[in-house]
């Protein structure tokens, strides 16, 4: 445990990304390879014990603490392994037994564990960092600033290897992912999966720069497709057994009973679930009556039906086809179409034909004012499909964003590099008198911008709330943003998506900006 | 703070007629008043922060002398916050009232010790009043920063410490652990820390940090204040390891939160023991909380059946 505590330690206190591979590829190195998993597991919060629930152990906490000064402590903390570590007062004993880190992991897994006695024992018998380690192993959610990614590059980096073969079969391992370990050390072959219980992590695109790129889309090496405002899925099929995950893995099957189909072989399909009926798409808002509803009732079923727009196939009669091409792919997935699909949930999304850059470029202008067209896909055609946002594969096109004036309202250093720096903004506009925020942006400006918007900030302070400066509302800066929703969870009763920095204008007066209400009635429809 | 039958104010955050000072921190002295009471370390640093005549008139009194004004007995005892900081002991034949200012128990060179003191009504700060804050050892802690120095030779170590007390304290521990190397600082710093030298507080050789030095400090160390960490100012050094000498240091999303790489928990105000223990130790009969986190304390005494109440300073008083 001492050692876990240590590189948990480690990185929560490092803000540099380098240094934190480093960290964690020594502690790789030393440790050995069952604890290595372990640990790999619990950052990429994968590692979970099916007995300990949070509020189990806060219960156990609150008895053997003052619970008034538990919760007094928990509220002003904020982080329950930061509190329960600080609070205990009990001086570790060094006589007493300790477990080492596999021990731990076990007892926490075995089916007659006594949870209070042991986490009673195991703070009664440990340093303050290793019962802050302990907590967050008990309950996960480490926030120590290394997310899955970060660890799943790190492990490429470790074992030398390519980071897509580790994400080709991360989903269908399991904790301690021992096969894998052994691979990345060259001391075991390339780890088979069970493919047919296995989310395969989506293709993703990059995002498409006029500037740039125009010049590099031509006919003969590229398809264009819509881009389709709903939820990216992925459908698996075997012995007529189907799966249905949401594009971070999660199996989404029960709230959508409806997506059916009879396949034998193993089959993966990659689409856009959207809402409506016979084919024709009703907006991402629609779709969100559906969605996280586990069981939907039938009332809610009949209301509002929703269908898949197969974009890839990814495997097709149990062999997977992810090394074709997407010539290839797209023709399989005609294939497998006209075999299986002929029932109203499924359809093909269309091939946009093209035969130069300027029709393109005009199909795209048109879909400014459309509701379910978020823009363009193009992509190569002979791109094979690979897990992640690879390079210059694929690129989505959004739709041109829109804009607004908004007044700068208060700011946040940022991290990192920008750590120094006033970088987190938040805007408003007016309504009537008074000024509601209605966006956050952090991203956008050059880097003198950022100076000079630094400066701006501490020449323009009112006040500040904990690292939340006030400033002059004098400064306007016209922001992008890709869409505008209604929202309840908002002052302003708006919320923008993907708001951006566009210019700052330096030289607009604040009282020049639109009000709350015309932003509403030119942008909401 | 105002006491009636004195007429004055204790640590008034805007210029009054009469102040009783407890200590030079800029939050509770503040400058032009008329009269100024405070011990004599606590009125120099005024001066030499705001200028000779940051007041009309100064009284200094020594820690224990006793003066009498309007029938009311008034002493100074050192509060071990800062060097000249002071608990203030209102007296008649009556009553007792002790007004601790900010102070600890634990030791420190750089800073008169704390003295107990009997009363019948406490009023206490409660900045680390909750039983999460436990400071470790000072010594522990500067052990950290002595070994993150050999550890990485390369980075230079800024430590954010306040320019008054913490800076001279992190200072006085590191000499303690013998660390006889220059140690630099931020322009903010050198005038409060001639003035502890002047004290006779050993600190050893001691540099105000220049344009030239900042890319020779490769393995050394820079006291600066906490701002400064966070200012234009830490741009100029090439490769740094952020440190921060402060009792918030404890909670590990705070260090994340600040960006600090070396968390030193080293505090100069009073942990939760300390708070409890002298609340019992004073054996006063009325507790009133002022400053910080007061709450959980007042829990605390009234469970010990303490009769206590928090005590909400007015910003505009």
């Amino acid at each position: 445990m001492r050692k876990f505590s240590i590189l948990l330690k480690q990185l929560i206190f490092c803000p540099s990304n380098i240094e934190k591979t480093k960290v964690i590829i020594d502690y790789l190195n030393d440790v050995d390879i069952e604890e290595a998993g372990y640990t790999v597991a619990a950052l990429t919060n994968n590692l979970k014990f099916k007995h300990i629930k949070a509020y189990k152990v806060k219960q156990i906490i609150k008895s053997k603490v003052d619970s008034t000064l538990f919760d007094l402590s928990y509220d002003y903390v904020g982080d329950l392994a930061d509190t329960i570590s600080l609070i205990w007062n009990k001086k570790p004993k060094n006589s007493h037994k300790k477990y080492s880190f596999l021990e731990i992991i076990t007892i926490l897994n075995s089916n007659d564990l006594d949870l209070e006695k042991f986490v009673t024992d195991f703070l009664n018998n440990n340093n303050l960092d290793e019962r802050w380690a302990f907590i967050k192993l008990l309950l996960g959610g480490f926030r120590i600033g290394a997310s899955a990614t970060f660890i799943k590059n790190t492990l490429a980096e470790y074992g030398r290897k390519n980071k897509d073969d580790i994400e080709k079969v991360w989903n269908g391992l399991s904790p301690p992912y021992l096969n894998l370990l052994k691979w990345l050390k060259d001391e075991g072959g390339y780890p088979k999966i069970n493919l047919n219980e296995t989310f395969h992590t989506m293709m993703l695109a990059n995002s498409f720069d006029l500037n740039k790129d125009a010049n590099k889309i031509s006919p003969e090496n590229h398809i264009a497709e819509y881009k389709w405002d709903g939820i990216r899925v992925q459908v698996l099929c075997e012995n007529n057994t189907i799966k249905l995950y949401s594009r971070t893995g999660e199996n989404i099957s029960s709230s959508f009973p409806e997506i059916t189909f009879n396949s034998r072989e193993l089959v993966v399909l990659d689409g856009e679930l959207l809402a409506g009926k016979n084919f024709i798409p009703q907006s991402f808002g629609e779709l969100q009556k559906r969605i996280n509803k586990k069981k939907p009732s039938k009332k809610l079923l009949d209301e509002t039906s929703v269908f898949i727009r197969l974009y890839d196939i990814l495997f097709f009669e149990g062999k997977d086809i992810r090394n074709e091409n997407l010539i290839v792919r797209k023709q399989k997935l005609e294939n497998f179409y006209s075999k299986y699909l002929l029932n109203n949930k499924f359809d093909i999304s269309e091939i946009i034909p093209f035969s130069n850059f300027q029709q393109l470029e005009k199909i795209y202008k048109s879909l400014y004012k459309s509701k379910f067209k978020e823009g363009l896909m193009l992509k190569r055609k002979l791109s094979l499909y690979i897990s992640g946002r690879k390079k210059n594969l694929w690129l989505k096109w959004k739709r041109a964003p829109k804009y607004i004036d908004a007044i700068l309202m208060y700011a946040q250093r940022g991290h990192g590099k920008r750590s120094s720096f006033y970088s987190d903004f938040t805007f408003g506009v007016f309504d009537n008198n008074n000024i509601v925020p209605i966006a956050k942006a952090y991203s956008g400006y050059s880097d003198e911008e950022l100076v000079k918007l630094d400066r701006f900030v501490r020449e323009n302070t009112i006040t500040s709330f904990g690292p939340v400066r006030e400033v002059n509302k004098k400064l306007v800066v016209e922001l992008a943003f890709d869409s505008m929703q209604k929202s309840n969870r908002h002052k302003s009763g708006i919320a923008l998506r993907f708001p951006r920095f566009h210019r700052i204008r330096w030289d607009k007066p604040v009282n020049e900006t639109l009000l709350l209400n015309e932003i509403k009635s030119e942008f909401i429809n | 703070m105002f006491i009636e039958a004195l007429n004055a104010y204790i640590d008034p955050i805007k210029p009054v007629d009469k102040a009783i000072i407890t200590h030079a921190h800029a939050d509770h002295a503040k400058p032009n008043h008329n009269k100024v009471l405070a011990t004599k370390d606590t009125i120099n640093i005024m001066k030499i922060r705001y200028g000779e005549n940051c007041a009309k008139k100064f009284q200094a009194i020594e820690y224990g002398e006793k003066i009498n004004i309007n029938g009311l007995g008034i002493t100074l005892y050192p509060a071990g916050h800062i060097l000249g900081s002071a608990q203030v002991l209102l007296e008649n034949k009556k009553n007792k009232v002790l007004i601790t200012g900010d102070y600890k128990t634990k030791s420190d060179d750089t800073a008169q010790s704390f003295e107990l003191v009997k009363t019948e009504t406490l009023i206490t700060e409660a900045t680390f009043g909750l039983p999460i804050f436990k400071h470790p050892e000072p010594a522990e802690e500067i052990e950290k920063l002595l070994s993150s120095i050999k550890l990485f030779t390369n980075k230079c170590h800024i430590v954010g410490a306040y320019a008054l007390g913490k800076a001279q304290r992190v200072i006085s521990l590191l000499r303690k652990k013998g660390y006889d190397d220059i140690i630099y600082l931020h322009g903010a710093i050198e005038k409060i820390t001639n003035y502890y030298l002047q004290r006779g507080i050993k600190l050893g050789k001691l540099k105000k940090v220049t344009k030239d030095d900042v890319h020779n400090l490769k393995g050394k160390i820079v006291i600066a204040p906490p701002s400064a960490l966070k200012d234009k100012w830490v741009r100029k050094f090439p490769d740094v390891r952020y440190c921060l000498a402060s009792g918030w240091m404890i909670i590990k999303q705070r260090v994340k939160q600040s960006k600090i790489e070396l968390p030193l928990v080293i505090s100069d105000h009073a942990d939760w023991n300390e708070l409890t223990n002298t609340i019992l130790n004073s054996k006063a009969k009325k507790i009133w909380l002022t400053h910080g986190r007061t709450d959980a304390l007042e829990y605390w005494c009234k469970k010990n059946n303490l009769n206590a109440m928090a005590l909400y300073l007015k910003r505009d008083d």
